[in-house]
């Protein structure tokens, strides 16, 4: 039941799920991202690595149509984020930064919100609201208050809330920060299984995170891409064969060429 | 048609005045406050009127929404922003406009139950006397138009801080302002710097002078298009400020 609702005209579109073409964000005299472009394929899980302040939330939230890219363009699904973008939207589930929620609302009724606020059908709403607890495992939470809930609880909630429309792409923002290890986890565990159907974009600076859940990896520093391949790729350019190590080199090469 | 997403959103909104006290503590307060206002044994109260008229109660209105109705618009963008939901609500396919007029309009049915609520008083009044029905059905139209400019001054000033305080105290100051903006004091305020037309457009533009025309059982197309014109104004002013402001 992919994308439920949403027409999706041409089957070709749909070979390379993301395209990001020189997409740049300028805040007043700081610019966050510059000319970024890359492109992720069918079934990837591609992780967004690079330090703090390095442009990977600004690049996500411009993907995910809540801020206007200063220039440049990118599609989902063949949607273009500047002129089709509801279509672009309605193919996404976002996860954004410390993953906010309605706290007032308990997790089945903000469920069921986000599901109409999707503009899905209705006669299906319970049902894939079940299907959706179930799958992230928050059924025996689904009637408390989301504000009681543990951190671990309300990253899963925020994950259901970005499935609800089994979407063909996710993109999800330091899923994993703040959470003790069990927690991280059980949020890797939802993400691997999603991985097996789905585009995923993973934002991220623990590097342990690349190796258990990508099968490529971007780093990003400045607002530019400067590595762009496989973790295992990565790992070889590595003298010492930690991921840590060539992080730092990259990401320092970086900060001297700025 | 209105759309899934305005539908979706307008409901929650609508139910979260009763997820938290605000939305008991308003009726309480408004209902408690107008009754009492309205019954009072001052000055033209109910009782030395004599006549079977809300007029007693009417008066009070503007006095009361201009707390109160700020009150109901303070959180309906400062929260989300603080909170960071903004950046989940509108990663959704919903437009900004579409947002900001369920927000409105979700807090305008608030207070419309609110009203609703002093029912009692026509009761009042029909067993007490022979009253004139059109002038209190004008009477509570002309109440629900000067709530909604409100709203709309309240959301305009709510999309603009992340702070919820700041953001009543802006709506309260501005609701002020433009009730009183055809009283002496505030006149011979702009009168000492301003043109004397200058004069007569701030006259014009007095919540209050609008309000008072249409409870006395007049429709003048000019009241109707200025409370149009406020609403659409601020609510306009609301999406343009949230398109620039909303990822900060």
């Amino acid at each position: 039941m992919a994308c439920m609702k949403y027409n999706r005209p041409e089957e070709n579109k749909e070979v390379r799920l993301i395209t990001v073409e020189s997409l740049s964000k300028s805040f007043d005299d700081f610019s966050a991202v510059k000319e970024v472009s890359f492109q992720v394929g069918k079934g990837q899980v591609l992780g967004l690595l690079g330090p703090n302040g390095a442009g990977k939330s600004t690049t996500m939230r411009m993907l995910t149509g809540f801020i206007h890219p200063t220039s440049g363009n990118a599609t989902i699904c063949g949607y273009s984020i500047l002129h089709e973008k509801e279509l672009a939207q309605a193919h996404i589930g976002y996860v954004p930064e410390n993953a906010p929620l309605y706290d007032d609302m308990d997790v089945r009724e903000f469920l069921e919100f986000i599901y109409d606020l999707r503009g899905l059908a209705s006669e299906q709403k319970k049902n894939r609201v079940q299907e959706i607890l179930k799958l992230c495992v928050i059924e025996e939470v689904e009637l408390q208050k989301i504000e009681t809930l543990s951190k671990g609880y309300k990253r899963r909630v925020s994950l259901a809330q970005a499935l609800i429309h089994n979407p063909d792409v996710l993109i999800l923002d330091e899923p994993t920060d703040g959470l003790d290890p069990n927690q991280k986890h059980e949020v890797r565990k939802v993400i691997k299984n999603l991985s097996k159907e789905k585009t995923i974009v993973i934002s991220t600076h623990i590097l342990e995170e690349v190796d258990a859940v990508c099968d490529r990896a971007i780093i990003m520093s400045h607002g530019r891409i400067c590595f762009d391949g496989t973790p295992a790729a990565l790992k070889a350019q590595s003298p010492t064969g930690k991921l840590d190590d060539i992080f730092r080199t990259i990401t320092q090469r970086q900060e001297a060429l700025c | 048609m209105l759309s899934p997403q305005f539908k979706a959103l307008y409901k929650k909104e609508f139910q979260s005045f009763f997820k938290t006290p605000l939305g008991y503590v308003f009726l309480v307060i408004f209902l408690f406050g107008l009754g009492y206002m309205a019954f009072e044994p001052g000055r033209g109260s109910f009782f030395l009127l004599r006549e079977a008229s809300l007029r007693a109660f009417f008066d009070y209105i503007p006095w009361m929404f201009i707390f109160l109705v700020p009150a109901v618009s303070m959180k309906l963008w400062a929260d989300e922003r603080k909170r960071g939901t903004v950046e989940l609500l509108f990663s959704m396919p919903i437009t900004v406009k579409v947002a900001v007029l369920a927000k409105f309009f979700a807090a305008w049915t608030f207070v419309a139950l609110a009203l609703s609520l002093t029912f009692p008083m026509i009761i009042t009044v029909l067993i007490l006397g022979r009253p004139d029905l059109k002038i209190i059905f004008l009477g509570y139209a002309s109440s629900m138009l000067l709530a909604g400019a409100m709203l709309s001054v309240g959301g305009f000033f709510s999309a603009m801080t992340k702070n919820q305080v700041v953001s009543f105290i802006l709506t309260v100051a501005t609701c002020f302002v433009l009730l009183m903006a055809d009283s002496p004091p505030v006149l011979e305020l702009v009168g000492t710097f301003a043109p004397k037309y200058v004069l007569n457009i701030f006259e014009s533009l007095s919540l209050q002078g609008h309000f008072e025309s249409m409870g006395k059982g007049v429709i003048r197309l000019s009241d109707l298009c200025y409370f149009s014109i406020m609403i659409g104004f601020w609510s306009f002013s609301s999406i343009v400020l949230l398109n620039e402001n909303k990822s900060e």
